[in-house]
Formats: C-alpha cells, sequence, structure tokens
C-alpha cells in the first residue's frame, strides 16, 4: 500500500477539510435490479466481524499478546523505620513502607487511634464514636449509615444496619459490623473490618489487635510441630505495632533518623 | 504496560518457539470460545523474584498438614517475618491447582484466609490478598468461587490508599467478575460499580490500568447491557457515575497518555458504546472528538514506528469511533476534521504490514466516515487516496467488499465524484473483480460500475475496450448476479 507522500504532511498541518464537492444523485442509482445504498453500520458486541480483534484482545490479557521487554528492578534502600509517632516498623523497600503507611496511618482515628480501611468507613465511626450528639440524634432520627459507599441509605440501629448489608448487599452474614462496647476503652463498630471475631469463644478478649487469632477454632487439628510451638499469651515482639495496637505500648515517641 | 511488566517473566523459562507454538494453540481455543460466547480472559499479577517466576515447575504441591500448618503460622507464629513466611510459603504452594483444590476443600481455610485479609499488619494483609489472587485467577470454577466470602472486603479495600493493595484486590475481582453471572448477581449489590468508580482519580498508574482491567471485565458480561451499563437504574451502573468523563480523561492524546491505562478503558469504552445504551451521554461528554483525536496521535505514533504499545489501542478505538458515527444525537458532526481520514489510511498501511486481520475493522470505520459526509469523500479524492484504497482490493474477499462499499460512497454522490473516479485506476481494478468468483465481492463491483457509468458515461467506452462484456459474462448464469449483470449489459450495448 502506497501512501502519497503529501499525506504525512497532511496530518501534521493543521485541522481543516476540503470543501466538498456538490451532491447530485439521480434516482435511477441503486435502482432495482441494483441495490446500493450509503450505510451507515452499527456491530453490536457479539457480532462474528468482531472475532479477530476480540481473540487479539484476549490474547493480551493472557499474557500471549507479548514481545520481550526488561522489567526494571524494584529499587532496594537501606532499611529504615516509619516516622509515624509511636510506630517502629522497618523496612528495607519503599514500597513496603507506602503500604504500611496507607494501611496503618492514613485513615486513622485520631481519637482512639484505629486504622480504617476507607476514609469513608473512618468517617462513619468517628461519627458514631466520637460525636457526642449522635446518640442523641440517633434516637430521633435514623443515624447508622450504610457502610457501602455510594448507598444512602439511614437505619435507626447498628443492627438494622447489619440486615441492610446482609440482605440487600449480600455481605457475609459474619461480616464484622458490630463490636460490643467494652469498659476498657473505645471499641468500633465496623471494628476496622474484622471478619473473624464471632467464630471465637465469644467473650474471649480480642488480644492485641490481632485481628486474625480468631478463626484459629477452624484451623483444625494441630499437627505434631505445630503442637510443639509454646503459645505465648504476649506474642508480639514489642518492635511490631499493629494498628489497633498502636495506643497501647507503643509510647515511646522516638524518631529515628531515616534513609531514603 | 501490562506485558512489559511481565513479558520477563513469560520468557525465561521457555524460548521463543515454545511461545510461538503456545499462542496458537491458544488463539484457537480462544477463536472456538468466542464462537461458543464463552470468551473469558484472566490475569495473574505476580511480582516475584526471578526464580519464583520459571512457572508452576517450583511450586511444590501443598497437602493439607502443610495448608494447615502454614495458616496456623500465619496467624500465630513468633514474629511478623514468620507470620508473613508462613503465608508467602502458602501462596507458592496455591500456584499449582492441586494445592488449590486441596485448600478449599480444608475446612475454615478461606474463612481464616479472609481474617488474615483484614489484618491490621499491613505486609500480611498483602500477602493474604495474594493467596486470594492465585485462587481467583484458577480455570477451576470451585476455587474461583470459594473466594467469595472475600469479595466485600476486596470491594472495600478499594476506597484505601495503599496502591498495591488496591491494584491486587482490583486485578482479582477482575478475575472473579468473569466467573459466573451469578458471581457478578453478588458483587453489584456489594457496590462494585461505586467502588469501582472510587478509584479512578487514582494517581497511580498501575491502579487505573487494574481498574480498567476490572472495569472490562464487568462490562464485558452478557448482562451487562441490561444490568450494568443503564443509566436508569441508580447508583449501581456504569454511566450514573463519573467513571464515563474520567475514562475519556484518560484517552486524551497527549504525554500523559498511558498507553496501558488507554488500552484498558477504551475497551471498556467499546462495551458500553456497542452496547447501544445512551451513547448520547458519551458524546455530550466529547467522545467523539477525543476519539478523534486519539486517532489522529496514533496515526502519528505509528507513522514515527513507535514502540510503546500504542497499537494495541488501535482496535478498540476503530470501533468505538465507529460505531458512535452510527448515532442520530451527532456522532458525525464533531468530526469534521479531514486529518481523521489521512490518520485511518496511515493506520490501514500499518495494520496491513502487521496485523491484516483488523483491516476490515478499519475499513469499516472508512465505511462510516464516507456513507453521509461529501466531506470526507471529497478529501479521499482531492488526497489521492483512491489509489492506495484500490491497493488493497486483493487482501480478501471481506476487504474487498468493503473497499468496493468505501468506493460506491464516493461514486453515489453524482457526477462531480465520478469524473475524478475515471480515467483512473479504478476501472481496470473493477475488471480484475469481475474475475473474481466471489459472489458478494463481484456483486459489489457490479453496483459501483452502475454508478460510474450512470455519473460517468465516458467510462463506459473504455470499459468496452478492456473487454469489460467477456468479464461480465462469466457472471450471468450466477442467480444472485444475472439481472444486474444483464442491466450493465445493456446499459454498455445501447449507450
Ligand atoms: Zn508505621
Ligand atoms: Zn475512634
Ligand atoms: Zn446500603
Amino acid at each position: 500500500m502506497q501512501l502519497p507522500p503529501a499525506l504525512h504532511a497532511r496530518l501534521a498541518a493543521g485541522p481543516g477539510a476540503a470543501e466538498p464537492l456538490p451532491v447530485e444523485r439521480n434516482p435511477a442509482a441503486g435502482a432495482a435490479p441494483f441495490r446500493f445504498a450509503a450505510r451507515l453500520v452499527h456491530f453490536p458486541r457479539e457480532h462474528e466481524f468482531f472475532e479477530d480483534g476480540d481473540v487479539q484482545r484476549h490474547l493480551y490479557l493472557q499474557d500471549l499478546f507479548t514481545r520481550v521487554a526488561v522489567e526494571p528492578e524494584k529499587p532496594r534502600v537501606p532499611e529504615f523505620t516509619c516516622q509515624v509517632a509511636g510506630c517502629c516498623q522497618v523496612f528495607d523497600t519503599l514500597e513496603d513502607y507506602e503500604h504500611h503507611y496507607h494501611t496503618l496511618h492514613r485513615n486513622m482515628c485520631s481519637f482512639c487511634k484505629r486504622a480504617f480501611p476507607s476514609g469513608h468507613l473512618l468517617d462513619i465511626h468517628i461519627l458514631e464514636w466520637h460525636d457526642s450528639l449522635f446518640q442523641i440524634l440517633s434516637e430521633r432520627q435514623d443515624m447508622y449509615q450504610c457502610l457501602v459507599e455510594g448507598c444512602t441509605e439511614k437505619f435507626k440501629t447498628s443492627k438494622d444496619r447489619k440486615d441492610h448489608l446482609v440482605r440487600c448487599h449480600l455481605y457475609p452474614a459474619d461480616f464484622r459490623f458490630d463490636k460490643p462496647k467494652k469498659s476498657r476503652g473505645p471499641a468500633t463498630p465496623i471494628a476496622t473490618l474484622q471478619v473473624p471475631a464471632d467464630a471465637l469463644g465469644d467473650d474471649r478478649e480480642q488480644s492485641e489487635g490481632d485481628a486474625m487469632e480468631v478463626c484459629s477454632e477452624h484451623v483444625a487439628p494441630r499437627t505434631e510441630p505445630m503442637a510443639e510451638r509454646p503459645t505465648y499469651s504476649h506474642r508480639i515482639p514489642s518492635t511490631i505495632c499493629f494498628g489497633q495496637g498502636v495506643s497501647r505500648g507503643f509510647k515511646s515517641t522516638k524518631k529515628r533518623s531515616k534513609h531514603q | 504496560m501490562w506485558n512489559r511488566r511481565h513479558g520477563r517473566l513469560r520468557t525465561v523459562g521457555c524460548g521463543m518457539e515454545e511461545l510461538r507454538r503456545r499462542r496458537r494453540e491458544r488463539e484457537a481455543e480462544l477463536r472456538k470460545a468466542r464462537r461458543e460466547q464463552q470468551l473469558v480472559s484472566k490475569r495473574l499479577l505476580r511480582d516475584d523474584t526471578p526464580e519464583e517466576a520459571e512457572g508452576g515447575c517450583v511450586a511444590l504441591i501443598l497437602g493439607e498438614a502443610e495448608i494447615q500448618q502454614f495458616l496456623w503460622l500465619a496467624q500465630r507464629g513468633t514474629g511478623e517475618k514468620e507470620r508473613e513466611g508462613a503465608l508467602v510459603s502458602l501462596r507458592r504452594g496455591l500456584q499449582h491447582p492441586e494445592t488449590q483444590q486441596t485448600f478449599i476443600r480444608l475446612k475454615g481455610s478461606m474463612r481464616t484466609l479472609v481474617g488474615l485479609l483484614t489484618s491490621n499488619q499491613a505486609l500480611l494483609q498483602l500477602e493474604a490478598a495474594r493467596c486470594l489472587h492465585e485462587l481467583s485467577h484458577s480455570e477451576q470454577s470451585a476455587v474461583a468461587e470459594a473466594c467469595l466470602p472475600a469479595t466485600s472486603y476486596l470491594l472495600t479495600y478499594l476506597a484505601g490508599h495503599s496502591s498495591d493493595l488496591i491494584e491486587l484486590c482490583l486485578y482479582t475481582l477482575g478475575n472473579l467478575i468473569v466467573e459466573s453471572e451469578s458471581v457478578r448477581r453478588q458483587l453489584l449489590p456489594q457496590g462494585i460499580v461505586p467502588a469501582l468508580a472510587s478509584c479512578i482519580q487514582s494517581p497511580h498508574l498501575t491502579v487505573l490500568e487494574a481498574l480498567g482491567y476490572a472495569l472490562s471485565q464487568l462490562l464485558q458480561a452478557k448482562e451487562a447491557p441490561k444490568k450494568i451499563i443503564p443509566s436508569a437504574s441508580a447508583c449501581s451502573s456504569v454511566l450514573s457515575t463519573p467513571l464515563p468523563q474520567h475514562m475519556l480523561r484518560l484517552l486524551q492524546p497527549g504525554p500523559k497518555l498511558n498507553p496501558g491505562v488507554a488500552v484498558e478503558f477504551a475497551w471498556c469504552l467499546h462495551y458500553i458504546i456497542c452496547s447501544q445504551v445512551n451513547n448520547a451521554l458519551l458524546i455530550t461528554h466529547g467522545a467523539v472528538s477525543t476519539l478523534g483525536l486519539l486517532l489522529l496521535y496514533l496515526a502519528g505514533a505509528v507513522q514515527r514506528s513507535e514502540d510503546a504499545g500504542l497499537e494495541l489501542l488501535l482496535c478498540p478505538v476503530l470501533r468505538c469511533l465507529s460505531n458512535l458515527l452510527t448515532e442520530a444525537a451527532g456522532g458525525q458532526v464533531q468530526l469534521r476534521d479531514e486529518r481523521v481520514v489521512v490518520s485511518l489510511f496511515i493506520i490501514l498501511q500499518f495494520l496491513l504490514q502487521k496485523q491484516p486481520s483488523l483491516l476490515p475493522e478499519g475499513l469499516w470505520l472508512l465505511n462510516n466516515l464516507t456513507a453521509n459526509s461529501p466531506g470526507f469523500c471529497t478529501s479521499l479524492l482531492s488526497l489521492d487516496l483512491i489509489e492506495p484504497l484500490l491497493q488493497l482490493l486483493p487482501v480478501s474477499n471481506v476487504v474487498s467488499v468493503l473497499v468496493l462499499t468505501v468506493l460506491c460512497n464516493v461514486a453515489e454522490k453524482g457526477p462531480a465524484y465520478c469524473w475524478r473516479l475515471w480515467p483512473g485506476p479504478l476501472l481496470p481494478s473493477l475488471l480484475d473483480m469481475l474475475a473474481f468468483s466471489d459472489t458478494e465481492v463481484v456483486g459489489q463491483s457490479l453496483e459501483l460500475l452502475q454508478l460510474l457509468f450512470l455519473y460517468r458515461p465516458e467510462a463506459v467506452q473504455a470499459f468496452l475496450q478492456q473487454s469489460g462484456l467477456q468479464a461480465l459474462k462469466r457472471h450471468e448464469e450466477e442467480a444472485q448476479l444475472q439481472d444486474r449483470v444483464h442491466a450493465l449489459q445493456q446499459t454498455a450495448l445501447h449507450r
């Protein structure tokens, strides 16, 4: 296919169009037995016309539409420590640090130091747990907002909300919506999205913000090597911080110098 | 972009020959799946060390006891490193289909994994998400569906701030979406559409590309035109979110255009546009002009033979533009610049050399550009594009018919147009076409001859001199052609 050389220059030049030649149709054009008529054509998604293009798309999705390319290495940096006051996590890549920071420190409640997976959930938490007007207002009107972003429903109680989430949003029934307020300190109704608690012996305290242990009864019989492991009652080394635990035990505000 | 990030991983273990063979096999399978309307794909995101990346051979098959042990260690190991390490081992095991089966049969295992996913410990959480991702990629429906208890959490994390976790959640959701309609019936009320919409303003290109992937998987669903795209059905539909405007923004040409991201969203747009739900809305947001400018940009890149992966955009962009032009809502009006035609020819030339199977899609756009537009038909003539177009005739029957149709679009505009078509290379090419036996190709050639003879009677003489009547005679007996053949014979003889 030989394109006229001037064409490339035309692309580089500015927008514009030729003055259209006059259109003058004769009724005999396309008259039987001829049938041509200029037509715009629409193709729906399943049309076989799209087969080749669709197959190429899926080859690309499956990594087979590919040429060899080099991937840049993850930049390694000297070990450094999280700078947030009270946090002392150590990292050796910036990615790990970023992830840690965004998960733990970005949506943190400044009153009770709990971390939330999204700003939306943090807002709801603050409203429900640290806003003194909330209790009063909730007696008069529906104040419990749906947790699903984009849903504007509100409810009288958090129990109603839970029912709504399970029924309308198909959330799992064991989704951790409500954690009873404990005398020891603030708890959160939307408990940083921890699934498991119900699975545990119900009245067992959740320890050190260790969200996962509650699943233990499901991790069936322990095999030998595991059984031999000592189970520490306090097994989190003080060098490690957890979202929920941050307020406890890590009072140190020392900042270590970090390397970039 | 995707294949750049992952290309290396794929080629470490095997040679180019092996890769080509696998590609051919896969292509045949995909073609079959397309015909059965079962065309689905998943993506596997592995940010691994090269040793790990070499594939399934390294993945150890884990037994029940080992899985239990790793899960237990992940929950109760001493220290973060040990717990994380246990999950890494589990994840490597889960790369193997047999381990996946064992894992989902193990009571409580998914519950534990979901528990780890909701951990406050960032790296543990990320590792748990990676385990889920491995499972979501499985070809076994039972394995992928075992991940369903995690979807409400995966969706919640999309509103978070860790780009690594969001990316992983998006690819995992994107894999689960195509599993079945029942999976999508769970994801929609859980708020997948607004959750995806919340990611589109992310500054991270990896997140945007993953978002485009997940969204395209959702929009590809058979029920999408009725249940996912419409703007009527409140907050759970794509057109009622800001997604369309942002998708168009991400397709704006210029130095900020990222090919990997743009490819995904161009496909999303294609799925929306071909469904014809509310294309007027997209046109209002400037879809036609954005796509038109993008076409110019792609032509420029193709012409400079830049190897940036932009060619992957060609197919969806051609489709979007072409289908939008059929809208009554003014698709045509926004597109007047003749550089669109120039770009399309540069792209056709590229496709002829590199991806001839996509030529019909380009010519389809040329048809929709020229069908109702005297302006573009005139540009075709004034820019000397008839001859290059004729050079495409021999490619295939489908291509021939489309080329002839475009030429008919020009010719039917009347004498002023046909004066520019003859004398010239058109008539000899048409005579060559009459030597073909494909009914559609010959039929369309007859249509073009009729228009040419009608508006440019001088061409008849030349036709006769070049043994046109003999060429027509070949098709006298063909039922679908004979009426038109006779009519042309009459015209030629009684002129
Ligand atoms: Zn920290
Ligand atoms: Zn709080
Ligand atoms: Zn709701």
